[in-house]
């Protein structure tokens, strides 16, 4: 990119400044920061060297929390060490329920919209304790890097719904990380291997995490990688397999139930030893006692362990089943199977995928770091420093996007598998004279009836023009973006009114309380804080002033009338004054003033680029002018 | 932001506005134009020129998966050509082609009791494989000769066939089950 020096001094970017990004796996028991540096993509270790930062959270009483190593000693107050929060992003109330995490945490389902764990520093949504992860990874990679990042690629499972997508952006964006893009953890791992294998072709990614599994088919072509299907399961993960072990063994030791958390996090320890050895032997002696007089001495046969694994791997080999099919591939042209997740060094694991896609399945990488490389590299490219890159990564939503219909069926808008971003309209009338308002429900699932899918959110069309029924025209889009996210929006097509849109999300935060959260916060936090929160304002303002004076150079005179050029100017000036003060919020106003300004100059000169572009003509001349104004 | 696209997908990946399309240029086009629209290259630019290239980006991804698939095609081309299909009200098909499908339904309906259910379900697959490439073929033919109500009609039938292809589908996911 060729860049104007227009910044002021201290705060200038120079053109080729290599641009810190980051990639996170935010992972259900272990997340990784990871960095491209010198050119290759790396793991970035803590102070203390460790690579992996686990996803525990602990609580005390108006301090700040404690994360990571430093949480999973603390076994002092179980109920304020939080686990496997990541199980509980974008649930509701209900979900809780039915959830293990109910037997072990207390749970507040009524003060905030969503629930809460129960801590010595007050409630704590699942999304309060990922932001608290976020906030330590960040902290390690600005440490190691030694600088402000510009941004985070945050990888989520691909089966996770729009809910799930939306807790994990706000949680980013509480930890005050701002999000280049969610990227499926299997597109991530692709990426990854594919890049370093320079291979071509058909590849199943196989994703057993700690608390959610994923299959994706991909094809690879020349830097292009192209989701062809995706299937999975948010609720099963590696984590079951050490819980198998835990209720075999409770059952040996005749044990009925765990008395608290550090009893339960001990034997699940233990249970985690007796997977890792049976990952190499044939069988592994066991001796188990506790404070409570139960013990058991014996041995655990893998043959043994293997019959109680063997329905857990049948129920990941009905998701490969069905990408197989949504793709239209036969296992015959799956030229790679990659095995991602620490789980996937159980041999029994690797041996039955092996067997499902006739081949021998590919560990060659880590596969509890080759996630977060692969969003390192992607962060590399979308931070922009690799402008001749070629990677393109083509996604997919993993789960169809409906509308509730008469009678509680759903009709669907947006079919799984669908490549992202993609946008569908569909039309809606009035059924009564002069109705002004119409409510909608969205949905996520493949079920046919609504009450067997994900219910997303509630929307009411309002101010809709009166009319007679079946006379208004109101033309409902949805729109899912580059990270699965769906917005909608509503227009009556006669009269041209836009109709408001209220967004009811039935298991997320509103606008307003992600505001109110992210104030608290900045209240919160010290004058150090403050001062970085403004210093990225101006970051952002001064990437903004770069890309409109740059645009400006190149087609300014061509798109812009002398008074429209005039006004244009006038706020690039107000953003500039802002920039001089110490007022974020007035940088924030002044830098969307300047973009709304621009608005239209911006859409005729893409629009220009589009044009020369579908005329088939001129395809260099349009790199130029999209890449490098 | 209001994009301003040509509607024609033909135009957009240069191909010429016909049925039988040349499917390496189709992909070959589509790649070309998302290496320069999709978000992920704008992922470090001002709000209004990423929300500009979601929905460019959207509207190619929406152009080819019509012109990728051979249903899709067909409607899309009718429609270039005024001609509409509406599903509601057209229920107008010949005796034999209705005979047809009640035979299809009827083997659709008793494949999970069947001895092997997959193979049975594979062999109605098979024959609805052939009837749609027969409609394909009149389809195909009526627009070289520009019979539209013909083309309409092969469409109509060929949307019954597809609709039963994924009932075959869904009978398959049930026994895995």
């Amino acid at each position: 990119m060729a860049l104007l020096q227009i910044a002021e001094p201290g705060q200038s970017q120079a053109p080729h400044q290599h641009r810190l990004a980051v990639g996170i796996d935010l992972g259900t028991t272990n997340s990784l920061v990871a960095a491209v540096r010198s050119g290759s993509a790396d793991v970035l270790p803590d102070e203390s060297g460790n690579r992996s930062l686990p996803s525990v959270v602990h609580y005390q009483s108006g301090e700040v929390p404690l994360v990571g190593h430093e949480a999973e000693s603390n076994v002092s107050d179980a109920l304020s060490t939080i686990r496997s929060a990541k199980r509980l992003m974008g649930k509701g109330a209900s979900d809780i329920q039915d959830s293990w995490l109910n037997k072990h945490y207390q749970f507040d389902v009524d003060s905030g919209s969503l629930p809460a764990f129960v801590t010595a520093d007050g409630p704590k949504s699942a999304i309060d304790v990922s932001a608290a992860i976020l906030k330590t990874l960040k902290e390690t990679a600005e440490q190691t890097l030694g600088g402000d990042l510009v941004g985070a690629v945050v990888t989520v499972p691909a089966y996770f719904d729009d809910a799930q997508r939306q807790a994990t952006k706000d949680a980013a964006a509480l930890a005050g990380l701002s999000v280049l893009r969610l990227l499926n953890e299997p597109t991530a791992a692709a990426v990854a291997y594919g890049l370093d294998n320079d291979s071509e072709g058909t590849i199943a990614i196989y994703d057993l995490g700690g608390g959610t599994f994923d299959i994706s088919l991909l094809k690879m072509q020349q830097g292009i990688f192209e989701v062809l299907a995706t299937a999975g399961d948010t609720s099963l993960g590696g984590d079951d397999i050490d819980n198998l072990i835990v209720d075999w063994l409770m059952k040996k030791a005749d044990i009925d139930a765990l008395s608290g958390e550090s009893e339960q996090a001990s034997i699940k320890e233990y249970a985690k030893s007796i997977k890792e050895a049976l990952s190499t032997e044939e069988s592994v002696t066991v001796d188990w006692s506790d404070a409570h007089g139960h013990a058991w001495k014996g041995e655990l046969s893998l043959e043994e362990f293997n019959s109680m694994l063997e329905p857990l791997i049948a129920r990941t080999l009905k998701p490969c089943r069905q990408v197989l099919r949504d793709a239209n591939v036969d296992k015959e042209s799956v030229t790679a199977v990659v095995m991602v997740g620490g789980s996937t060094r159980v041999p029994l694991v690797r041996n039955k995928v092996g067997e499902f896609f006739e081949q021998t399945v590919l560990t060659s990488i880590n596969p509890d770091e080759v996630v977060a490389i692969g969003a390192a590299i992607q962060a590399d490219v979308l931070a922009g420093n690799k402008p001749d890159s070629d990677l393109l990564l083509l996604d997919v939503t993993p789960l169809s996007l409906g509308l509730e219909i008469m009678g509680g069926m759903v009709e669907k808008v947006i079919p799984r598998n669908t490549t992202i971003p993609i946008a569908r309209g569909q039309e809606f009338t009035t059924y009564k004279d002069g109705q002004t308002a119409m409510a909608l429900h969205v949905v996520q699932g493949e079920r046919e009836m609504v009450d067997d899918c994900r219910s997303l959110a509630r929307f009411e069309l309002k101010g809709i023009p009166e009319r007679v029924a079946g006379a208004a025209r109101i033309q409902v889009l949805f729109q899912v973006d580059a990270d699965g996210l769906l917005t909608v929006s509503a227009l009556e097509r006669e009269s041209g009114v836009v109709a408001s849109v209220d967004v009811k999300p039935s298991y997320g935060l509103s606008d307003g309380e992600i505001e109110r959260m992210l104030r608290e916060s900045m209240d919160n936090a010290g004058e150090d804080m403050q001062r970085r929160v403004l210093q990225e304002q101006r970051v952002e303002a001064s990437r903004v002033l770069e890309a409109i004076a740059s645009a400006l150079e190149a087609d300014g005179d061509e798109h812009l009338s002398a008074e429209e050029r005039e006004l244009v100017d006038q706020q690039i000036q107000n953003v500039k004054v802002s920039m001089e003060g110490e007022d974020r919020a007035a940088i924030k106003t002044a830098v969307h003033d300047l973009e709304h300004a621009s608005a239209e100059f911006v859409e005729r000169r893409m629009n220009a680029s589009v044009r020369k572009m579908m005329s088939g003509k001129e395809i260099d001349a349009i790199d130029s002018t999209l890449e490098n104004p | 932001m209001h994009v301003d696209f040509s509607k024609n997908y033909f135009d957009l990946f240069g191909l010429a506005e016909k049925f039988d399309i040349d499917n390496a240029q189709l992909v070959s086009r589509f790649q070309e134009l998302q290496k320069q629209l999709h978000p992920d290259k704008y992922a470090s630019k001002p709000d209004a020129e990423r929300r500009w290239s979601m929905q460019a980006a959207s509207f190619v991804n929406e152009a080819y998966q019509t012109l990728g698939d051979d249903l899709k095609r067909a409607i899309y081309l009718l429609t270039l050509q005024g001609v509409s299909i509406d599903e509601e009200t057209d229920t107008q098909m010949s005796p034999m082609f209705l005979m047809e499908q009640m035979e299809y339904r009827e083997a659709l309906e008793m494949a999970p009791d069947a001895s092997d259910p997959y193979q049975a379900l594979d062999a109605v697959r098979k024959n609805l494989k052939s009837a749609t490439s027969e409609q394909l073929a009149a389809f195909e033919n009526a627009c070289n000769q520009q019979s539209w109500d013909e083309a309409r009609t092969s469409v109509r039938q060929w949307q019954f066939l597809d609709k039963l292809k994924q009932e075959v589908r869904s009978a398959e996911e049930r026994l895995d089950e």
